[in-house]
């Protein structure tokens, strides 16, 4: 039911040829529409802006707000067609002096989470702030988060892996051992499953939130107790696009402490490793979309190709965002956009649907957050 | 309230999953794994085997298998069927003794039960070796058993309390007492070799010891009477008939009879040495048997020339002047001779031997004067050459099951027209109501054809697709001929042969189209042959196709094996499937899926490269693709680079055997360096075990990227008529899937009937489909708009199915090792998934979709996936909603082997190896279980004995009917008003149903209503009509039932 409504939605929204685009300045609006086939190069939309908002002398920056409520920057020809390909219908624009910028803005969830992401609340606060020149990273999505830190106990840590789009390897390897738990008998030794070794350079060790000898309690919310190291590693690598795994760290010291008991908790971790901490704290989110999930999931399916040679294997085979990139044509992107699209619609009903099936218990392990659900609750009611 | 009404659904489903879904191992077809023991009762016509694992079987007539399983996890060594009827003793290798009785369960069924055990207990420290017992002899009392010992004395136990009897044990001192001096001086006695009693006087027993010295003891004066002093090393003793004579066999291959009477330290009346005068190896067994014609029979095993026979494993038949060899392939085990004398008679009157080697049975018939070898029903091995695939295709109509028999009838020439001579019990197990064909491929390029219908897998047919080729082996026939005047006389017996002569030959793939009666069959070295069932001979050559899956990409180097050259000339095929096309792929890689569509006439076949599409009636290729990734060098260079890492894991499992056998060896050698070497060894193979368990264990995580390995090897490729391109115009589409994770789909245009050799076949690349998850497929099905599977080629135009629904929306699924997925068509866009690998970490090994009939509705049925994971687990996966029904554990996850052999069957039955030579059948489905229904009837007094209803000529052994069959109608639930028969229904129904399957139509017809499921149940009943006699209809209609489930 829910595939049946999204799809005609969002159908209906790419026949449109115009996006209508609304573009924000400090406390300005503009309106004005583009074509959504023949976007144009981004210098020229870069002047149109400066253009409509009478601020030809000035520096800035310009971000969009994305289908998944991410402020994420347009400042190429790439970044610029997908966000006018993403469009749904209305293309939000944010203009920034970059002087002003805040990039941490950048990123997942940041508009969802803030209402006003820009404005002239905080500007003041931002303005004393010690800028790092960071440049603004070329690809927007983020490589791993801290998630579901308001559900789980302090001991544990779940983070969350994004491997789309990152040509790093994941790069860890797990290991058999033994932990102990606390049961009705008292102490028992139990087999677990660690992290054995960190590959360098790899995803895992950049994140700097998974450890050698950290135990795997879960992986994207199916527990891993009396499971063969052969299944865990099967679902880690089928997982892989989007990997959650759920570890007991086995340094405890840098847990994230929650705000809610601060005050209360006498361990508050305050020693060498603060800007260890201070980095992961960045990462820390506390929700995920679902619709994030099933990005990866989405097959390339190349549909009537009656010259299969105009599509060359090797590009077919490479991975997604590489071929995304490398293929010039437009049109030809944006049809596979749609493709793309309209299957990550579908998948989301799918999972939805999956997920009634589990049964209660296994639901409240799974990662998924009551926001996330809440985005398709016309359908379910959990 | 939504969710209680739920609650109650969930409820009415698992109802629902009851009556479709039972997991079951119903029983083992083939020959048992390492046996080592036989035993035969001549009473109750029946024949034990044992086996190393523990387990022992109980066959009778064909179907009649009972099995009985050894708490300990040890050989079983030693087999006694004990003179009272119904039980047995068995001897493991850990020194105890087991006490089987044959029981009636509630049912009605025999079954075997262990009454209690023993284990033989000498002084306090005394050495073991006082009570290793080294034979057994139940008396024919029924009150005692005689247990020889290592230490060379005979221990008395009594039966069935199995306490000893301390005063009746023959100790040495007591033999030797009356022994001359000259021979005592000379040694101790030795172990314990033989115990014999006189066929004539249950009072005298014969004891022979190891060194040679044999006695008769007087079990009621308790002492020694006779002393033969041999001077041979003792091997076994035998009694002749009238107990007037005794034989003797030795270690340096020699016999000597003895004659007994009042003469107490007789001489040898003669002395042989069958196979001298050079030094020959021991006879461990042999036995006298007399006839009517008083030349009597001797059977020995072993005894053949050391230096140029001694590997031969022989039984030699002594009768008169004539004389043979029989020549096994493996390890004889043990021997015994079926007679018809009755105990009564003076003469033995051999009609069959019964000879169980290592890997085979053989049974050889005595009465006929060139001594053939008899058609086993059962216990055939099947790895008489090392399966390499199996095929399972359910419901042969009627027509090609009768071809494939008459075809199969003229390969058995040879073999004696005797019934199988062993045919006790009788069973119960309703008629196989379908007849369905196992397939089983040969490392040595044959195909084995199995009637898997019922309980005993009977070979049918044996196909060759050697003499296609040209190969090493052609002129080494004239070797095999004997000419007659050759010493010894060997004759090679059995079929077991495991040395393949060019593996290239080994059949990989098996395709049969029951309708058409075409046959595909691919192998190792990338040939693909084309067959049709003919039943004529004859000489004909085979075009050969070279399809070159590279397509012309020079780069690439296959450094794997050359391909097998076909034969230029006309080649002379049997009648029975002959090769009419043969395609050879370049690189010659293993063929590695396999799929023909009889209707539109094409062939397709995929390797490691890519896959080719191939029309048998143009004999011409249609359309080859390459689906290699260019930096998978791997692919490139064949099979060698894998080889290591088998090597590799094969030396490691050795090493683990190793350790395990050096553990539990049976009779430990005593003092000696070679136990302390042995010894030694086994501590190293253990450290070296250790180590390997030490090194941590660690597995990478990584995503799978489009780089690795083997991604362009096809795993799967399906034929469909479908909405491949166009939502309204269905078309011929062929579905290739690969161990990336990409789908290929290719629209076909087969021309119309009329210029269907004129016309070229194409096909055009429709889609293609990348999985994100790039694992594997092993499977593609396409359904139809109301979810069901689209049937098979030429199914719906014989009526035989309900044709498809092709104006639904027909949906692809797409099973891959890690997920399921139903993508629409033919816009392809996922519309349901199930991620098995994400869930549960098990990865999927085999799929087929079957039909699930509940046992309780007759007109309920299911379609379901059939999943076999890398765990061993079997799942039914429902469609098209892909959701978990239920999960059996099924195959221990270590036994790779028997993972990768399973097929499963289209009415949710399966197969799989647990062994090189049996197979194992399961079944999920409630409804179709095949499982053995024997009764052996154990009378108080002797009076009818089975075998006296023994019917002389071939064909179907009926059986008086008892109550149990009635009972075992009950507990399928069944209709309990029409099993009321009388005495005889079940001989008349058999009769019946036999009648029936010969007959044409009427099968058809049952087919068809079997197939159309979701017809009314009532006409269904309407099988009473094919028996005239209306007495019967009780019984008929519940076999029917147990066949179509009427209510």
């Amino acid at each position: 039911m829910s595939k049946s409504y999204s799809k005609s939605g969002s159908l209906r929204g790419f026949e449109r040829v115009a996006v209508e685009v609304k573009s924000k300045f400090g406390a300005e609006f503009r309106r004005f529409s583009l074509c959504r086939y023949k976007p144009g190069k981004f210098d020229e939309f870069y002047n149109l802006i400066l253009h409509t908002h009478n601020i030809s002398n000035m520096d800035v920056l310009i971000g969009y707000a994305d289908v998944h409520g991410d402020l994420l920057p347009i400042n190429n020809n790439d970044n610029f067609c997908k966000a006018i390909s993403m469009a749904n219908p209305l293309l939000r624009i944010f203009v920034q002096r970059k002087e002003e910028v805040d990039y941490d803005l950048f990123g997942t969830d940041s508009l969802t989470r803030k209402k006003k992401p820009l404005g002239g609340l905080r500007t003041d606060t931002l303005r004393k702030r010690v800028h790092l020149t960071i440049s603004i990273p070329q690809d927007f999505r983020p490589v791993s988060s801290i998630i579901d830190v308001d559900i789980l106990p302090e001991t544990h840590r779940r983070v969350r892996l994004y491997k789309h789009g990152c040509e790093k390897p994941l790069g860890f390897y797990i290991r058999d051992g033994t932990s102990v738990r606390v049961t009705a008998h008292g102490l028992e030794k139990v087999p677990g499953i660690f992290i054995s070794r960190l590959v360098p350079g790899g995803l895992a060790e950049s994140t700097g939130l998974l450890a050698v000898n950290d135990e795997v309690l879960e992986v994207n919310g199916i527990e891993v107790m009396g499971k063969t190291l052969d299944q865990v590693t099967d679902m880690m690598i089928a997982n892989s696009h989007n990997l959650i795994i759920t570890v007991k760290p086995v340094n405890q010291r840098n847990n994230v402490i929650r705000s809610s008991r601060m005050s209360g908790s006498s361990g508050h971790s305050n020693d060498s490793t603060t800007s260890h901490h201070s980095l992961s704290s960045t990462h820390m989110m506390q929700n995920y979309n679902p619709e994030d999930e099933s990005d990866e999931e989405a097959d390339i399916i190349i549909e009537g190709t009656d010259d299969p040679q105009s599509i060359p294997f090797k590009l077919l085979s490479s991975s997604f965002t590489t071929s995304r990139t490398n293929i010039g044509n437009l049109s030809q992107r944006l049809q596979k956009e749609l493709a793309f699209n309209d299957s990550i619609r579908e998948n989301k009903g799918n999972i939805l649907k999956t997920l009634t099936a589990i049964k209660a218990e296994a639901r409240h392990s799974l990662a998924l957050s009551r926001g996330g659900i809440e985005e398709d609750g016309t359908v379910i009611t959990l | 309230m939504k969710r209680f009404r739920r609650h109650g659904n969930e409820l009415h489903r698992e109802r629902i999953k009851q009556d479709l879904f039972q997991f079951n191992k119903t029983v083992e077809h083939g020959f048992p794994h390492q046996p080592s023991a036989l035993a035969y009762s001549p009473v109750l016509q029946l024949m034990a085997i044992g086996s190393r694992s523990g387990a022992f079987k109980i066959y009778g007539a064909p179907e009649v298998e009972i099995m009985g399983l050894h708490e300990e996890n040890a050989a079983v060594t030693q087999i006694h069927f004990l003179p009272e009827q119904g039980q047995l003793v068995t001897l493991l290798d850990d020194n105890s003794l087991h006490l089987w009785k044959l029981k009636k369960s509630l049912d009605g069924l025999s079954i075997l039960k262990e009454e209690s055990h023993f284990d033989l207990r000498g002084q306090p420290g005394a050495p073991p070796s006082v009570t290793t017992i080294t034979v057994v002899l139940p008396h024919s009392s029924g009150d005692v058993i005689f247990l020889g010992t290592e230490g060379g004395c005979v221990f008395v136990v009594e039966q069935p309390s199995f306490r000893e009897q301390e005063e009746r044990t023959i100790t040495q001192e007591a033999v030797l007492q009356n022994v001359p001096d000259d021979y005592r001086s000379r040694r101790s006695l030795g172990s314990v070799e033989a115990l014999q009693e006189n066929p004539r006087n249950p009072h005298q027993i014969l004891v022979g010891y190891s060194r040679g010295l044999v006695i008769l003891w007087d079990l009621q004066a308790n002492q020694a009477t006779h002393h033969f002093l041999g001077d041979q090393q003792l091997e076994s003793v035998a009694w002749q008939r009238d107990g007037r004579q005794i034989i003797s066999s030795h270690s340096d291959g020699s016999f000597y009879q003895w004659p007994v009477s009042n003469d107490r330290l007789p001489q040898p009346l003669e002395k042989s040495v069958p196979y001298g005068p050079y030094p020959c190896k021991a006879i461990p067994k042999i036995i006298w048997l007399a006839t009517k014609q008083r030349t009597p029979f001797i059977i020995f095993k072993g005894g053949m020339p050391r230096a140029s026979y001694g590997d031969r494993h022989c039984v030699s038949v002594l009768h008169g002047s004539k004389q043979i060899a029989f020549d096994f392939t493996s390890r004889v085990i043990d021997f015994f001779v079926v007679d018809e004398g009755g105990s009564e008679s003076d003469c033995d009157d051999p009609s069959a031997l019964l000879v169980l080697a290592e890997e085979e049975l053989v049974a050889i018939d005595l009465k006929t004067p060139s001594w053939p070898v008899i058609q086993s029903p059962y216990l055939i091995p099947l790895h008489c050459s090392a399966i390499t695939c199996s095929h399972h295709v359910s419901n042969i109509p009627i027509k090609l099951w009768e071809r494939i028999i008459a075809a199969g009838s003229k390969q058995i020439t040879h073999y004696s027209s005797k019934p199988w001579p062993i045919d006790g019990g009788y069973s119960t197990a309703p008629e196989p109501l379908q007849r369905d064909l196992l397939l089983t491929g040969h490392e040595d390029g044959t195909i084995r054809f199995w009637d898997a219908s019922g309980v005993c897998l009977k070979p049918l047919y044996k196909l060759s697709t050697v003499n296609v080729f040209v190969t090493d082996a052609d002129h080494n026939d004239n070797l095999n001929q004997s000419s007659e005047d050759e010493w010894p006389p060997l004759r090679k017996v059995g079929c077991f042969d495991p040395y393949s002569d060019d593996p290239r030959l080994g059949i990989q793939k098996i395709h049969l189209c029951k309708y058409s009666s075409y046959l595909a069959v691919a192998g190792t070295a990338g040939q693909v042959l084309v067959m049709e069932l003919n039943d004529e001979a004859v000489d004909q050559a085979v075009p050969c196709t070279l399809v070159d899956i590279l397509q012309d990409q020079d780069t690439f180097k296959w450094k794997g094996h050359e391909r097998l050259n076909p034969h230029e000339d006309l080649v002379h095929f049997p009648a029975g499937f002959q090769p009419f096309a043969l395609v050879q792929c370049q690189p010659p890689a293993v063929v590695t899926s396999l799929a023909l569509h009889s209707e539109w006439k094409l062939v397709t076949f995929g390797t490691s490269h890519g896959f080719g599409l191939y029309d048998y009636q143009q004999k011409r290729t249609v359309m080859v693709r390459c689906t290699l990734h260019p930096s998978d060098q791997l692919a490139l260079e064949g099979p060698l680079s894998r080889v290591k890492s088998i090597k590799k894991s094969l030396r490691q499992s050795f090493r683990r055997i190793r350790g395990t056998r050096a553990s539990g060896r049976k009779r430990p050698v005593h003092g000696d360096g070679a136990a302390k070497v042995q010894e030694a060894n086994a501590r190293m193979d253990r450290e070296a075990l250790n180590e390997m368990e030490l090194a941590p264990v660690q597995r990478r995580i990584e995503a799978r990227s489009a780089d690795d390995s083997f991604t362009g090897f096809v795993r799967s490729l399906y034929f469909a008529d479908s909405f491949v391109r166009d939502g309204s115009y269905h078309e011929p589409s062929l579905w290739a899937g690969t161990n990336g994770g990409t789908v290929f789909a290719y629209a076909i245009h087969v021309p119309p009937v009329e210029r269907r050799m004129e016309e070229p076949v194409t096909a055009a690349q429709a889609k293609e489909i990348q999985l994100m998850h790039r694992a594997p497929v092993v499977g593609i099905f396409i359904l139809d708009g109301r979810g069901v599977l689209l049937p098979e080629p030429l199914e719906a135009a014989h009526d035989l199915s309900k044709s498809p629904d092709m104006h639904g929306n027909h949906m692809l699924l797409v099973v891959s090792e890690e997920q399921f997925k139903i993508f629409t068509l033919p816009k392809v866009s996922t519309k349901t998934k199930l991620k098995l690998t994400a869930l549960e970490g098990s990865r999927v090994r085999k799929v087929s979709v079957a039909n699930f009939n509940s046992s309780r509705a007759d007109d309920y049925s299911e379609n379901g996936l059939l999943v076999l994971t890398n765990l061993g687990d079997v799942q039914v996966i429902s469609l098209p909603t892909l959701r978990n029904q239920v999960r059996y554990e099924c195959i221990r996850k270590e036994d790779v082997s028997g993972i990768a052999s399973c097929v499963f069957t289209k009415s949710g039955q399966g197969f799989y190896l647990i062994s090189p030579s049996e197979f194992e059948r399961f079944s999920v489905s409630s409804k179709w279980v095949v499982e053995p229904r024997c009764v052996i009837d154990i009378d108080e007094g002797l009076g009818t004995r089975t075998s006296q209803q023994r019917i002389p000529q071939d064909g179907p052994v009926t059986k008086p009917n008892s109550g149990e069959m009635v009972q075992s109608q009950q507990k399928y639930g069944l209709n309990r008003q029409a099993s009321i028969g009388s005495e005889g229904d079940g001989k008349k129904t058999v009769e019946i149903m036999e009648h029936a399957l010969l007959n044409d139509e009427r099968v058809l017809l049952e087919i068809q209503s079997t197939l159309e499921s979701e017809s009314a149940s009532a006409d269904r009943l309407s099988f009473g009509h094919l028996n005239r006699n209306s007495k019967n209809v009780a019984g008929v209609q519940s076999q029917g039932q147990r066949m179509m489930n009427g209510d």
